[in-house]
């Protein structure tokens, strides 16, 4: 079984629990757009639009921010030290238990 | 008034390959785009990314897909309203459609197909309480012409390359330039990050790092702004203009208020038979329109443009009875009465 446990907490502050796949090379964008949180996920994944920005709640260690997200993040709203982009989140065995929350809309 | 078949709503990639289907069947375009350019996304966000679905392409950069697109339309010699965002949509009792932009570019057609995509770029706003109503009255998202900012105070904000680039333009011309910055680095063109480093070193512009501008001060019209240092705290600063750059963000826009059945933030269509919106006459093809198992990708965005205009046809020649025929048997003529077509040859006898 490859799933993991992802808590992701709404813009109204009500948290999700959700069963996210690993063997599908699915980001945290992705994700929510499969559950139907509602994240724009406007670029589609490239890094580009900041629709999909959370802040890292838990400690777990992620993915280094590239260069595109950090140009992104650059220009983004709301940004915060523990600011990523969903999208560039792509859901591995070793964010079980991650804890995010979605950054509010811009 | 600007008189054509088929008004096409969007110059992105669905927007211009409406053009070539809707030329093979004799029916003329016209394009409106909020952008200055053909292209839409593949122009503004992601010219130099390849993509990977393309038929045919194995890799194609996005930017190279719009020219080919281009060259593939001339013959159907497609016009443009470039820079200008449809607004308003009227049908009269002829059934004909009169779409106004926010210029006031009337367009009048039989058929109106909307390619727009995720909707008309938009400059993103930061969220400051109250930066609505300094909208034009001190706060401009954009620059169309530089003379207004002749000898006043401005004060630029963002990190990238236009909040670098204007910084420099303004300069020279602007009484006082401050740039603030969230962090303490620019992330632009290195030739223009330089030339702002040495401008603020001449004392020729001002640069506020590590801070955001979080209020807007003014009666009627901006006087200062507040800057939010994350050691210094609040500074107020005077300024006769702020002009936040942070980039563009597509948004629906005023087509929602056409009457179209909207279902989140896309455009409702029978993808059974023909993409016809709720609308007689409005079609919805790409990314801007949805059904049950819609998949946001331009080949599928070719394909529901090549149908919808089977049916615009119908509408612009009722009762005309038109034959679906092949490029490869038939080539293609264009408006100018040229024909592209294949050397007649018998390759192999059956």
């Amino acid at each position: 079984m490859s799933d993991i446990k992802v808590k992701i907490k709404d813009r109204f502050g009500v948290s999700h629990l959700l069963d996210a796949p690993t063997d599908m090379a699915m980001n945290i964008m992705e994700l929510c757009k499969a559950y139907d949180l509602p994240v724009e996920g406007t670029c589609g994944g490239m890094a580009m639009c900041a629709s999909c920005q959370c802040y890292v709640h838990s400690n777990h260690e992620l993915s280094a921010i590239g260069e595109a997200e950090e140009e992104m993040l650059d220009q983004a709203f709301f940004v915060k030290e523990n600011s990523r982009l969903g999208c560039q989140l792509y859901l591995s065995i070793e964010m079980d238990g991650l804890e995010l929350e979605l950054a509010p809309e811009s | 008034m600007i008189k054509t078949d088929i008004l096409i709503i969007g110059a992105g990639p669905v927007g211009l390959f409406t053009v070539f289907e809707a030329g093979l069947l004799k029916l003329r375009c016209h394009l409106i785009d909020a952008l200055p350019y053909a292209g839409g996304q593949c122009a503004e966000i992601y010219p130099k990314k390849p993509i990977y679905d393309i038929p045919a392409y194995p890799e194609i950069l996005a930017g190279d897909l719009i020219q080919n697109l281009e060259q593939q339309i001339a013959p159907f010699e497609p016009t443009y309203t470039l820079g200008e965002r449809a607004e308003t949509i009227e049908k009269l009792s002829d059934g004909n459609f009169i779409v106004t932009t926010n210029k006031g570019t009337e367009h009048s057609a039989t058929a109106v197909i909307i390619a727009g995509g995720l909707g008309s770029f938009e400059p993103r706003k930061p969220p400051i309480e109250g930066i609505a109503d300094y909208e034009d009255r001190g706060v401009n998202y954009m620059i169309k012409d530089p003379e207004i900012f002749r000898n006043k105070r401005v004060v630029i904000s963002g990190g990238g390359d236009s909040a670098l680039d204007w910084t420099i333009f303004l300069a020279n011309v602007a009484s006082e330039v401050i740039l603030v910055h969230r962090k303490n680095e620019f992330r632009g063109a290195l030739d223009s990050v330089e030339k702002v480093s040495e401008l603020a070193k001449k004392g020729k512009i001002k640069l506020i790092t590590e801070a955001e501008v979080t209020e807007i001060h003014g009666n009627g019209k901006v006087e200062s702004v507040i800057v939010n240092h994350t050691k210094e705290g609040n500074i107020e600063v005077p300024c006769d203009h702020f002009i936040p750059l942070f980039g563009l963000l597509p948004k629906l826009g005023p087509i929602a208020n056409w009457g179209l059945e909207i279902e989140k933030n896309a455009i409702k269509v029978n993808n059974a038979l023909d993409y016809s919106t709720n609308i007689p006459g409005i079609f919805a093809v790409g990314d801007v329109n949805t059904y049950p198992g819609k998949l946001k990708l331009i080949l599928c965005g070719f394909h529901e443009a090549t149908i919808a205009v089977q049916f615009a046809y119908n509408i612009v020649n009722p009762g005309k009875k038109y034959l679906m025929k092949y490029t490869t048997v038939n080539g293609i003529t264009g408006f100018n009465g040229e024909t592209k077509k294949s050397e007649k040859a018998v390759v192999k006898s059956i």
